[in-house]
């Protein structure tokens, strides 16, 4: 498969390859929609079935930290979005630029994402055998706000009434929590090494009004996994907020 | 080959896909994007894990030879089964057409030069092979005994064999099936000659995108529903274990969404290689084109929403088993509209008995036998005395064995000079089909006598009066075994010795047969130019057919 320029020697010109290559995005996104869709599918039955143990374990996600990395997705989101309509007009400078924001943004997000995990490392909240519902408002960590744990502990035991055996339901409202925001966090970093990718490139000034189809289906994949974070965000950390 | 003029001697091109080098030996095989030579690659991979599959059939055969079983131990016998399922199934069925003819075929019959992406090509092989690794590693550290099915919490929790690296290795090879699909779609929408409209399509083409969508929409639902079922194990998750709160119901759900589709990802290639076949050598275009394409895009839509007719005893509501039983009526009417138009193409047709006819009315026969047993099953009060038995595993090879590898092997012996340039002999190959067609029926017909008399599947012992019927089966199975065998020796002898094909030996009517045999690395010498309806003999001069010596049927066979 020999290549002209930037054209590849099986297709006959560069819109055919251009729509070519966009049309995969759209369908592999098509395939990743139906691979998180196993897993929304049984966060969607476990959560109907033992809703209490998935509104406790919603209430202690840091919803700061969420909703904050919510909005560093969205920024990236329409960085890249800019970083796509540069290449297009052939703004070179601009694109290496929009697309270092995007990748800086990115790794923000991974970033809080580490610290909210250790989180709950700290708190025993890794399913298996060390997991414990109670222990957060039992065992208060240095820096906790004791009004606050008062307020968990009514909390945590008001659900254990409910359903004694919250500390099994418990770990499959956090493996789902580990497995959705872990695939979603696997998907950022193939992006952020997509993203490095394309850097290269545009140092190199390859993207040109002609030829950016690179920066145009590296947008969707981007797009793609922030809209997944769209939807998980409401899902795990705001279904219980309201008490 | 009795309608073709007689031709003076033919040779090789020069030049082919198969002598071509770019980079030296092996290099060029390993680091190929050459759709031709990744198919190749494809057909000598799944080949290996059809013998692996089919030593482990023969050993299950043996075993029920006696009532007490005759080989090995329960436990052995568990995992015998398991693993024939779990490598006939992902690493031989679904790849087979697909991945061999497929990947052969597309870019040629559509007039491209490769697929759409060639490197993702060659990498979904390489994904195959990680797989293949992985599920290898299972098998021969002690193997796995939870049904290829993989049921929870069996294979999540009690299993003591190696699920782990197989589940992993089934996981990722789903990876190489969703490219596959994702290459063949998007090659069939952006990469066409000019004049190829979409109802110049071959049916090949057509049945191969409706073989895609499965591929592309259940494919990902059961990677993750493996890789949760996997986490479980290895982390003592929940999702699936009801002592832990979780479902096993669910992970029935999530993977029957693919592994019923899954099966018309077997069953649709083949039918798309019949429906070359049957024109070809009836000499008449397919009568109902237009439905044959429609009816293959149908099965893949409605065979997406039949799945739970597996579960029809496990645990679901009185409502949705009737939903889901009419929908399974549903799919064999796409099904029936197929086998009646080959039928009706037959019908006044010039036939002739070259070897892939006979394979391709083989095919006919089983999958009707195949697809209306599956009618029995979809029945609900019916149902419930015939599952489990050997009733459905009678019915499911008929439309695997029966319908997909006899449409696989039917494929190798109508492209094979197309792959190779030559020609493999004819007698002895249409011998060979019929050894596979009674060899096949003496095997399965007793089985759904078996399990209609109430012997359950996946046992390793049964009463002493269902001896003679499974005696039969396993006589069969010797049988079948030669018309496999044979078909694999002279294949392999017809690339040295057989007599050159010449570019369109039958002659068939595809843009695939108007370049060499074998064709150019790049396909063809000049981007063709489509101006004739597919499977139309009669305005085709260059086909070579004296239009006097053999009078044609019209179109449609009204008179």
């Amino acid at each position: 498969m020999h290549r002209t320029g930037d054209l590849y020697g099986h297709f006959q010109t560069l819109e055919q390859q251009k729509e070519t290559a966009t049309l995969g995005m759209w369908i592999f996104l098509v395939t990743e929609v139906l691979f998180f869709g196993g897993m929304f599918l049984t966060y969607t039955i476990n959560r109907s079935a033992f809703s209490t143990a998935f509104g406790i374990g919603s209430n202690t996600l840091d919803i700061t930290l969420g909703a904050g990395n919510t909005v560093v997705l969205i920024m990236s989101s329409l960085t890249m979005a800019m970083a796509v309509w540069s290449a297009q007009v052939g703004k070179k400078k601009l694109v290496s630029i929009f697309l270092i924001a995007t990748l800086g943004l990115g790794t923000v997000f991974l970033g809080v994402k580490a610290i909210e995990y250790k989180q709950k490392f700290d708190h025993h909240l890794i399913p298996g055998r060390g997991f414990d519902m109670k222990y957060h408002p039992a065992h208060p960590m240095a820096g906790d706000d004791l009004k606050e744990l008062a307020l968990e502990k009514k909390e945590v035991d008001e659900a254990f009434a409910v359903d004694p055996d919250i500390n099994f339901h418990g770990q499959l409202y956090f493996s789902l929590y580990f497995g959705m925001t872990g695939l979603h966090a696997l998907h950022m970093i193939v992006g952020v090494g997509l993203l490095i990718w394309l850097i290269k490139g545009s140092f190199g000034g390859r993207f040109t009004p002609q030829y950016n189809t690179p920066v145009e289906i590296v947008g969707l994949y981007w797009h793609f996994v922030d809209i997944v974070w769209i939807y998980l965000f409401p899902l795990l950390y705001l279904i219980d907020r309201h008490r | 080959m009795s309608n073709t003029p007689p031709t003076p001697d033919l040779e090789l091109p020069d030049e082919h896909y198969l002598n071509a080098t770019y980079g030296s030996g092996i290099r060029s095989w390993l680091l190929t994007t050459d759709h031709k030579r990744i198919a190749l690659l494809y057909l000598a991979s799944v080949t290996v894990f059809f013998f692996i599959g089919g030593v482990l059939a023969t050993m299950i055969r043996i075993h029920l030879l006696t009532p007490g079983g005759a080989l090995v131990t329960p436990e052995t016998y568990n995992k015998l089964f398991t693993m024939h399922g779990v490598a006939m199934i992902f690493f031989f069925l679904i790849p087979s057409i697909p991945a061999v003819f497929g990947n052969f075929l597309i870019p040629l019959m559509i007039g491209a030069k490769d697929l759409a992406f060639p490197k993702i090509n060659l990498l979904s092989w390489y994904i195959y092979l990680i797989g293949g690794g992985f599920v290898l590693y299972s098998f021969s550290t002690g193997g796995l005994d939870t049904g290829w099915t993989f049921y929870t919490p069996l294979s999540s929790v009690y299993s003591n064999s190696a699920v782990t690296p197989a589940v992993i290795g089934i996981f990722i090879n789903g990876f190489s099936s969703i490219l596959t699909g994702l290459n063949f779609i998007v090659t069939i929408h952006t990469m066409r000659a000019p004049g190829m409209t979409w109802f110049r399509l071959p049916l090949f083409a057509w049945a191969h995108y409706a073989t895609s969508l499965v591929m592309i929409l259940g494919t990902p639902v059961v990677a993750i529903t493996l890789l949760l079922a996997g986490l479980e194990r290895m982390f003592h998750l929940g999702f699936f274990n009801p002592a832990l709160g979780g479902d096993p119901i669910l992970f029935q759900h999530l993977f029957w969404f693919y592994s019923h589709p899954a099966v018309y990802i077997m069953i649709l290639p083949a039918m798309g290689v019949v429906s070359e076949i049957i024109p070809t050598f009836a000499r008449k275009p397919i009568f109902g084109y237009a439905f044959i394409a429609g009816s293959s895009i149908a099965i893949a839509v409605i065979g997406f929403l039949v799945w739970a007719h597996h579960m029809f005893v496990t645990g679901e509501s009185t409502y949705a088993a009737l939903t889901f039983s009419f929908l399974s009526y549903l799919v064999a009417i796409p099904s029936a509209v197929k086998v009646f138009n080959w039928t009706s193409t037959l019908y006044k047709g010039s036939i002739s008995w070259d070897p892939p006819m006979v394979y391709a009315l083989g095919f006919i026969g089983l999958f009707v036998i195949g697809g209306l047993t599956g009618l029995f099953l979809a029945c609900l009060g019916l149902d419930i005395h015939i599952h489990d038995t050997y009733f459905v595993v009678a019915h499911f090879h008929y439309i695997m064995v029966g319908g997909a590898v006899m449409g696989y092997v039917g494929g190798l012996h109508f492209w094979w000079p197309k792959i190779t340039g030559r020609l493999y002999p004819k007698s002895l190959s249409q011998f060979a089909a019929i050894i596979l067609f009674v060899g096949f029926n003496l095997t399965f017909f007793p089985q759904f006598i078996l399990g209609y008399l109430g012997m359950p599947r996946r046992y390793h012992t049964y009463p002493p009066e269902f001896q003679v019927l499974n005696v039969l089966s396993t006589a069969g199975a010797s049988i079948l075994a030669l018309g496999y065998l044979l078909p694999m020796s002279y294949l392999i002898w017809s690339m040295r010795y057989g007599k050159v094909a010449g570019p369109n030996p039958w002659p068939a009517t595809g843009l695939e047969w108007k370049t060499d045999s074998p064709p150019l690395t790049e396909n063809f010498h000049v981007t063709p130019e489509v101006t004739w309806e597919p499977y139309d003999f009669q305005n085709r001069p260059d086909l070579g057919l004296a239009a006097s010596a053999r009078p044609l049927a019209p179109a449609h066979g009204d008179d």
